[in-house]
């Protein structure tokens, strides 16, 4: 199981600016180990946003996303209290969901 | 005996149904997330393959797009910076191209109404590019450009 994300959901104005810091190692599955062997893609597909069980960003992502991958944005409304619910897939059908409270 | 048999006979039609909707290709537990992965577009090469897989064709460039806290400069392809706005009216999805890479598409974002067409992410870089954001909106395909210079390739081996 992998490691969990950092979430930061703030209130900013009339929107809930979401920060978050996944854990993951995103290989491309063009390097090479020491041996020479390529070492095989491992990297998150899609990452899905929801606050109050509506979805607020859908993301698909290919191998060219930086390692431990980062994403911030913001959406209409959330007060503070409410829950952000992050959930990621990879491409081994991996998945981790984490949730985070708006401040 | 008549009620069990009614019973069972009952319990076996409803198997029977899941698994006909199983092999039918309603049911399938796992999978469901690997499916909203565009296999297609990310495996693409080259501009226009990418541009074609993601519906855009040929898409109008606009000043609309605009890239923030963006470097010209990349110190470290691993970790490149990207932020994006789109001003464009009813934007459905960002996407980032970076036509130097092996595969051209490094992300694709659903915007759904309510969330801000602004966002910013990190990707990797192997060499100097122009990164190109492609805007969806009102179904129709916008874009925007920007070279980034890395000094350091993120994909080396």
């Amino acid at each position: 199981m992998a490691d969990p994300m950092k979430i930061r959901a703030n209130v900013v104005g009339d929107s809930t600016e979401v920060k978050v810091l996944m854990n993951h190692e995103m290989e491309t599955g063009q390097r090479k180990d020491a041996q020479g062997k390529t070492i095989p893609a491992w990297f998150i597909q899609n990452v899905k946003v929801t606050h109050n069980e509506k979805v607020v960003l859908n993301a698909q992502w290919g191998p060219a996303v930086a390692k431990n991958p980062f994403l911030s944005f913001k959406f209409k409304g959330g007060a503070k209290g409410d829950k952000v619910k992050i959930t990621w897939t990879d491409n081994r059908n991996d998945t981790r969901t984490d949730e985070a409270t708006i401040a | 005996m008549d009620t069990t048999r009614r019973h069972a006979l009952k319990t076996g039609g409803g198997v029977t149904l899941l698994t006909l909707l199983a092999a039918a290709g309603w049911l399938k537990p796992g999978e469901a997330a690997a499916e909203d992965w565009n296999k297609a577009a990310f495996e693409t090469k080259s501009m226009d393959e990418t541009m074609k897989a993601l519906g855009g064709g040929a898409p109008a460039t606009s000043a609309d797009i605009i890239f923030f806290s963006t470097p010209d400069i990349a110190e470290n392809g691993a970790v490149v910076p990207i932020g994006i706005t789109s001003k464009i009216a009813n934007t459905q999805s960002i996407a980032i191209l970076v036509e130097k890479n092996p595969n051209i598409l490094a992300a694709v974002f659903d915007i759904p109404a309510g969330t801000d067409t602004s966002l910013s992410t990190r990707i990797k870089m192997g060499q100097t590019s122009n990164v190109y954001a492609l805007v969806k909106a009102d179904g129709k395909y916008h874009v925007a450009s920007k070279e980034i210079k890395v000094t350091l390739g993120g994909c080396g081996g």
